[in-house]
């Protein structure tokens, strides 16, 4: 039987206003998987992607992921459990433009007091692994949309997350680099990384998950088990 | 509303709620310090000349013999040629009082019997209590002794009781009773006739007046006569070593606060680019954003504005109680123009500065406007961030470090900030200081124990000089060394003498042992050793261009005496010290009575007396030194009293001032780190939300908002020091050559090395105060919130 790295369980968030972003929602991710949500704007995407990555809090429910409770962190707990179990890709990057793509690399490791020798390791492998790291000295706002998606993939695993979360990860890409990011996502996924992505990307689904979520109206409406491997 | 009224509106309510608490606040202590800056200025300007004209001060005070003149025929002297009006005859007496605490000094009063305040010339201010009505009641003058209201004093078998605390600008008395409880007291033999005459401005048609007056009288009736000039003399004196303090306060108050504001303004409207963009996007001109944002500033200015004239009035009333004290004037208040000048304006600077930001900002192609925070910084700062990261140090404090870099405007208006609050923290500091240290050296008082004759306290003047023969004041002073206890004295006796060259009687004091050690501090030149050596005063030396190293002739009753000035003394009067072997025998055995007031410490001194000043050890007891020593002095004819010696309200008045306007300033320029601080983590939330993203703790968060503020608040300190040691040293200087003194070094070296290092760090703690809040808002803020913020 596979092992759980995300278990949620009746998880509600409700808002100060309008219906509840999610309702109920109960779900259950393997190690290894490749996971999709999809769904129209509004469908609780974001807001299921902020509870697993210790961003938000349930209104009630629980969320586990690769052991913690997610629910009961506090801020500075949150942000350790992102720092030892998850990366996190974002639509636009959200590099910052006055570190070099290395030191961006490096930034969760030096926050994670990661020594420094070991971290610098870690990041030029994972440049190297990525196809950037000639790339490494230079600033993000120099790099193609596919080239920062990378550093922000980089960045992501730096700790060796037991979890990478992607938000929209092929969003602001022009074709050939959103091909190039499915790529790079089902190489990961290959190599064994579970992956939990939002998209909007039928074709990102269909190229890189194993399973896809359809959300609406923050619940869960299909739940899909593909093969992006073959 | 109108689009512009909704954006003004909007742009101070809630959602920008701390910039607009931070503008209020800036002005409110700015509108506070100025007001009470303009206080202190305006109430230096002619404070005696303005309370004198309240009062209908006496032009001329002149004392008649009461056993040769009528009292009918000293009123009639208000008919005399040129006399605009007159007051009295009023019945004066010398009356010797003490306090009833033990071994207190028995003071001669030259009390005056009034039955009211009031009356055409002379009416005396009541600043305490009430006038004496009743037996047994007095009121002393506020430049007498230290006494307060409700208190009772000793005179002989009576005991009077202080009902009320006055002033007279004219000097005419120490204190006032009725004229009933002054006739049980002593024995009046003189009378006080007061004039006002219809030309007193020059000492030429002051002779005229007195002449005209002694006309009016029987001859040989007149004891004494002052003129106001000379009262006007010494009042200016005595308060003007502490005018160019006070206006430095006032001056730096009302600088420093301006200059705050208008960088809390700038660094506000210079941080709104994107919404004015988008404003512009809308349709607005640029003038009307123009408008729109000064009106955003100006709102809660006007706000604060009010609040802080509130505030600086009520700050400003105990404050001048207390100064007034210093110009001897009886009542000082903050006029209302100074609110209204102040008021507007703070809020004048406000709009300019704001319209100045506001224009560049409103003049930005609204596309450059509208990429503001959106896009790439265009690389500024990157080589900072490149070094700190090679730095040893934990990555949030790398990343705090090499902010400023990033945005340098913001950085030298967050560093000029903290310098400007860190200069006027060190000028507050060193002048309050210097302020102070004048106020103890012009004291020359700091002994234990005074040792005098015995006042008679009842039937008459009083003095030692009736009492009988004086003993051999070495036999006195051998005495007083032999007492165990003793750790230094001298002796000393006072006569005002002629100087060649001097317009005014000068103050001799002739000094038996070494008399430097009670607070004699030396400008140029060292103290007195060798016969026909004298020191002499600042002020001396100012009025006759004499220097150290010039010779002087003094004429007393005995004889001259040819002294070399070897040293300058810190005294604004005119006064020269010697050995009594070097002018002792011009003194001779009478002296004459010129109206020239012994210094300060040794006031009341009865002339050709010896009075001794007597410093005792650390481990002595003063009352339990006395009492051993005057079984000793009996047979001399002595007593010993504790020195009267207080500490000076004005002093404490004074350091409550620098506290005051030092933490003011110290918090509108933490207010101004806050308000910058503010707007830079607004600008950069958004990577704020990243690093938390990937992992940065609310712990680290605050780590990195306080590390962006310590270099530049050490800089800003380090910038604010030297700037605010620089005011001093070129204010004190000048400001004591406008009170016609010199200062000592002790006086303008108030920087000592502990003190400069804690002022630097000081800036550093403006710094961190400033960064507290936003750090705290940076570590709270929702990351989920902040990525989504563009």
């Amino acid at each position: 039987m596979s092992e759980a790295v995300i278990e949620l369980h009746e998880v509600t968030r409700q808002y100060d206003e309008g219906p509840p972003a999610l309702r109920k929602l109960t779900l259950t991710v393997n190690r290894g998987d490749s996971v999709a949500i999809l769904g129209p704007s509004g469908s609780g995407k974001s807001t299921l992607l902020n509870l697993i990555a210790g961003l938000d809090r349930p209104t009630s429910g629980t969320v586990t992921v690769a052991g913690a409770e997610v629910h009961t962190l506090g801020e500075a707990a949150a942000a350790r459990y992102r720092r030892s179990h998850i990366g996190m890709v974002f639509q636009f990057f959200n590099l910052l433009d006055d570190l070099t793509v290395l030191d961006n690399v490096l930034l969760p490791a030096q926050l994670a007091g990661v020594r420094g020798g070991e971290a610098r390791s870690r990041a030029a492998r994972l440049l190297t692994t990525l196809g950037i790291d000639r790339h490494s000295g230079a600033y993000p706002g120099r790099l193609s949309g596919g080239e920062r998606q990378r550093v922000a993939v980089a960045r992501a695993l730096i700790n060796q997350p037991a979890l990478l979360l992607a938000d929209e990860p092929t969003g602001a890409l022009d074709t050939a680099s959103g091909i190039e990011v499915q790529n790079l996502l089902k190489e990961l996924h290959a190599g064994g990384q579970t992956i939990l992505m939002v998209t909007h990307d039928m074709a990102l689904a269909e190229a890189c998950a194993t399973r896809t979520i359809h959300l609406v109206d923050g619940q869960v409406s299909a739940d899909t088990l593909t093969d992006s491997r073959s | 509303m109108s689009a512009l009224g909704r954006v003004v509106s909007s742009g101070v309510g809630r959602r920008r709620w701390l910039q607009t608490l931070v503008i209020g606040l800036v002005a409110a202590m700015a509108v506070a310090t100025s007001v009470l800056g303009g206080a202190l200025l305006i109430s230096s300007r002619a404070p005696f000349d303005t309370a004198f004209a309240d009062q209908n001060g006496a032009h001329l005070a002149v004392l008649l013999n009461a056993k040769k003149v009528a009292a009918q025929q000293a009123a009639a002297t208000a008919n005399a040629t040129g006399v605009a009006a007159a007051a009295g005859p009023f019945p004066v007496g010398t009356v010797g009082v003490r306090g009833t605490e033990a071994g207190t000094l028995t003071i001669d009063l030259k009390v005056v019997g009034r039955a009211d305040p009031g009356g055409a010339v002379d009416r005396v201010s009541l600043t305490d209590g009430r006038w004496a009505t009743g037996p047994n009641e007095i009121v002393v003058s506020n430049a007498g002794i230290i006494v307060s209201v409700g208190e009772t004093l000793t005179a002989g078998e009576t005991t009077l009781t202080v009902v009320g605390k006055a002033r007279s600008m004219s000097d005419t008395a120490d204190a006032w009773t009725d004229p009933a409880t002054l006739a049980a007291l002593t024995t009046t033999s003189e009378y006080q006739m007061l004039y006002r005459f219809e030309a007193a401005a020059t000492a030429t048609e002051m002779t005229a007046n007195q002449t005209a007056v002694e006309k009016a009288l029987p001859a040989d009736t007149v004891i004494a006569a002052r003129s106001w000039l000379e009262v006007r003399r010494e009042a200016v004196e005595a308060a003007a070593v502490f005018v160019p303090f006070l206006v430095a306060f006032g001056v730096l108050a009302l600088a420093m606060s301006l200059l705050i504001v208008a960088n809390v303004v700038t660094g506000s409207v210079a941080s709104a680019v994107r919404r004015i963009g988008i404003l512009k996007a809308l349709g607005f001109t640029p003038g009307e954003v123009v408008r729109a944002y000064v009106g955003q500033a100006l709102l809660p200015a006007a706000a604060g504005a009010g609040a802080g004239v509130i505030v600086g009035n009520l700050l400003a009333v105990p404050l001048l109680g207390r100064i007034q004290v210093v110009y001897g004037t009886p009542k000082l208040a903050v006029s209302w123009w100074v609110d209204v000048v102040v008021v507007v304006f703070v809020l004048g600077l406000v709009a300019v500065t704001g319209w100045l930001a506001a224009l560049r900002a409103g003049r930005l192609r609204t596309v450059d406007a509208l990429a503001v925070g959106r896009t790439s910084s265009g690389g500024r700062g990157r080589w900072a961030a490149r070094l700190v990261g090679r730095l040893p140090v934990p990555r949030p404090v790398g990343i705090g470090l090499a902010r400023p870099f990033a945005r340098p405007i913001r950085a030298v208006l967050l560093l000029a900030a903290i310098a400007f609050g860190t200069a006027a923290v060190t000028f507050s500091v060193g002048i309050g200081t210097s302020l102070v240290r004048v106020q103890a050296a012009g004291e020359h008082n700091i002994a234990d124990v005074v040792v005098q004759p015995p006042r008679p306290t009842r039937g008459g003047p009083s003095g030692p000089a009736d009492a009988g023969p004086q003993a051999d004041p070495a036999k006195v002073l051998a005495a007083i060394s032999a007492q165990p206890g003793t750790e230094a004295a001298y002796g000393v006796r006072q006569q005002p003498m002629r100087m060649t060259g001097a317009a005014n009687a000068v103050n001799v004091s002739a000094t038996l042992g070494d008399a430097q050690w009670n607070r004699y501090e030396m400008v140029t030149g060292g103290w007195y050793g060798a016969p026909g050596e004298a020191t002499a005063a600042s002020g001396l030396l100012r009025a006759t261009g004499k220097k150290v190293g010039d010779t002087i002739t003094l004429t007393g009753s005995g004889g001259t005496a040819t002294l070399t000035i070897v040293g300058e003394v810190f005294e604004s009067g005119e006064a020269v010290w010697a050995d009594v072997a070097s002018v002792g025998a011009a003194m001779g055995d009478t002296g004459s009575t010129s109206g020239v007031r012994p210094t300060n410490g040794e006031r009341g001194q009865t002339e050709d007396s010896f009075r001794y000043y007597i410093a005792i050890t650390d481990a002595s007891d003063v009352l339990d030194y006395i009492a051993p020593l005057n079984s000793d002095l009996e047979t001399l004819g002595l007593e010993a009293f504790r020195n009267p010696r207080t500490t000076e309200p004005i002093i404490t008045a004074l350091i409550g001032l620098a506290t005051l306007v030092a933490t003011l300033l110290a918090a509108a320029a933490a207010l101004g780190v806050l308000n910058t601080m503010m707007l830079d983590l607004r600008d950069r939330v958004h990577d704020l939300g990243v690093m938390k993203a990937v992992g940065m703790s609310p712990g680290q968060t605050v780590t990195s908002v306080i590390a962006s503020v310590v270099g530049v608040g050490l800089l800003g300190g380090a910038a604010g020091v030297p700037i605010g040691m620089a005011v001093h040293s070129l204010t004190l200087p000048s400001m004591a050559g406008t009170a016609g003194t010199s200062l000592p070094s002790f006086i303008t070296d108030v920087y000592l090395p502990a003190v400069l290092t804690a002022l630097v760090f000081g800036g550093l703690v403006v710094a961190l105060l400033g960064a507290l809040i936003p750090s705290g808002w940076a570590a709270r803020v929702r990351t989920a919130t902040a990525l989504r913020t563009e």
